[in-house]
């Protein structure tokens, strides 16, 4: 496993430190999961969810009973014109 | 009377006579945490002025009406923090919403009092991973209360609590109450709603009560079941009263031990109280069957991918941006991984590695989806069992509370210690931890789960017998 590939693609930003530990533990729960590639799974369909899934519809209709936008911001690290502010993405 | 002691049932008892108020209670409730909460670590935070105002407006009447219920701080209480005791929340959220469980309790008459400690967003079996602080076991303190629920646990088996809501991703509530000596109800995946929870693993999260007694536990899966309208995979079921289930007979009831789950590895202490806890409810009429659960072996490793790679994208929403810690970035990338790799702990960092592994380009078909194969060859194992049985009896644990630190180092080793608890999970089915004694060790006493197992939907069977049980074992 390349344990900074990884790490970008989950958006962690590891020491050096970090990246050698994980990259050791991870790699033993790799080795230890590796015992599911001896069973005979041909012919199984996957499980995604224990439950039976029905698909559920309402009218496309608003309810009005959402958060407000005060409410949704009120939790913002940054906020700016009633919007949460990020650093720039645009050069 | 210290009303921190009772039952749900023993408040609404006092309630009734006039004896108690919910403002006296909660008064009391909160002495008892200041004084002795410190010891043991498990609430993160209690606010009782908002408790006062909302016992101000409770409707006794109603069938939890004046019940202060300690809230797992991972589910959102309007006004109150929700930090998943993780530094990436811890004291920079506060819920604008109210979870499905928390209207619907509130709507019961409760009052949501007290944040439980817990393992950083529910990873963890030994509360270890609290970003926070330390949660230590009632019953000995140098010992682990359990995980992810620990907190929960722990409040209501010192009895800083009267009762308490956890969640079970993999045993995050039966393993906590079996080690703290209480009663924990996993409920079937679909029975309650997740609104408003702080999403682990969205296929195997639930939901469910932490109590004192059976009945308690009853009366508060009455409240939080059923549909929602906000959590698709909620289904729209009928809720059996469960609290008319307890004191009837389980004559007849035909319940399974699995030869996989009293194998290798199962502590003899341990193993003896779970069997004379089964030869319990033989005695109560109940037929004790052998039955096979063939891929057990294979459920740690299952799940550890499952898992993983469900947080690994559920937890993808800590990015700094909307609410939580944000770290200081030049730009937005930056911002991301410098924000999510000081605000994670070890373990959740961790597991959002092996989590993107498993899922990323070239290696989904081995892990991911070769799991979720596996997966159905665990639930179909449990289909074919409960084919001929109503019940499974099993331990909860197969060892009593370690030590603390005694297995942080070494993940693969604690993974490996929920390996009865979390087929339920990933089958989807029902389960409840009941107290059914104590081993000693080191001349302490350590509480000893017997865990049942229950049908999809089959919370009221679960009910009955671990009622049945629980006023049949003498003490």
């Amino acid at each position: 496993m390349n344990i900074r590939q990884v790490a970008a693609l989950a958006r962690l930003e590891l020491t050096d430190e970090e990246a050698g530990r994980y990259e050791e533990q991870v790699g033993q729960i790799l080795h230890y999961v590796e015992q599911l590639n001896a069973i005979d799974v041909t012919g199984i369909e996957p499980t995604a969810h224990a439950g039976a899934l029905f698909d559920v519809y309402r009218d496309d209709v608003a309810t009005g009973n959402g958060l407000t936008r005060e409410e949704a911001l009120s939790n913002a690290p940054l906020v700016a014109q009633d919007q949460f502010r990020l650093p720039k993405v645009v050069e | 009377m210290n009303p921190a002691t009772l039952t749900i049932s023993g408040l609404r008892a006092a309630f009734a006579a006039g004896d108690l108020t919910p403002c006296e209670v909660l008064t009391s409730l909160s002495a008892e945490i200041d004084a002795r909460d410190p010891a043991i670590g498990g609430y993160l935070s209690h606010d009782l002025e908002l408790a006062l105002a909302d016992a101000k407006t409770t409707d006794l009447s109603k069938p939890l009406g004046g019940v202060p219920i300690a809230i797992k701080d991972l589910i959102n209480v309007k006004g109150h923090p929700c930090s998943c005791a993780s530094k990436i929340l811890h004291g920079n959220y506060t819920s604008p919403y109210d979870a499905t469980v928390i209207r619907k309790l509130r709507e019961a008459g409760a009052i949501p009092f007290g944040r439980t400690n817990m393992d950083e967003f529910a990873m963890g079996s030994s509360n270890e991973n609290s970003g926070i602080k330390r949660c230590r076991n009632p019953h000995d303190p140098e010992r682990i209360p359990g995980g992810s629920s620990g907190g929960s646990a722990a409040v209501v088996a010192a009895h800083t609590a009267i009762a308490a809501l956890g969640t079970d991703t993999g045993g995050s509530i039966r393993q906590p109450a079996s080690h703290c000596g209480i009663v924990g109800l996993k409920p079937t995946y679909g029975r309650v709603s997740r609104y408003g929870l702080v999403a682990f693993a969205s296929s195997l999260d639930q939901c469910g009560p932490m109590t004192k007694t059976v009945a308690d536990a009853a009366a508060i899966l009455e409240v939080i079941s059923g549909a929602c309208d906000r959590d698709s995979t909620c289904l729209d079921s009928p809720v059996p009263r469960y609290t008319g289930e307890l004191g009837k007979e389980i004559r007849g009831l035909r319940i399974g031990l699995p030869a996989e789950y009293f194998a290798a590895g199962l502590d003899p202490a341990v193993r003896e109280r779970v069997e004379a806890a089964v030869k319990t409810l033989e005695s109560l009429g109940a037929e004790i069957v052998p039955v096979s659960l063939p891929n057990t072996a294979h459920a740690v490793a299952t799940y550890y991918i499952i898992a993983t790679a469900e947080a690994s994208s559920n937890l993808a929403r800590f990015d700094g941006v909307r609410y939580g810690h944000r770290a200081q970035a030049d730009d937005l990338i930056g911002m991301y991984g410098k924000t999510r790799d000081e605000g994670f702990g070890e373990e959740v960092k961790r597991r959002i590695i092996l989590g993107t592994y498993v899922l990323s380009s070239g290696y989904y078909d081995a892990y991911y989806l070769r799991a979720q194969k596996v997966r159905t060859l665990i639930r179909r194992d449990f289909e074919q069992a409960f084919a001929k049985v109503d019940l499974i009896a099993s331990p909860v644990s197969p060892v009593p509370p370690f030590k603390l630190g005694e297995k942080h180092s070494d993940p693969l080793a604690m993974y490996l210690a929920d390996i009865y608890t979390i087929s339920a999970n990933l089958a989807g089915i029902c389960g409840i931890s009941v107290p059914c004694g104590t081993v000693a060790v080191e001349g302490r006493e350590l509480p000893v789960g017997l865990q049942l197992l229950g049908k999809p939907f089959g919370e009221a069977e679960l009910i009955r017998a671990a009622h049945a049980y629980e006023v049949s074992r003498g003490w």
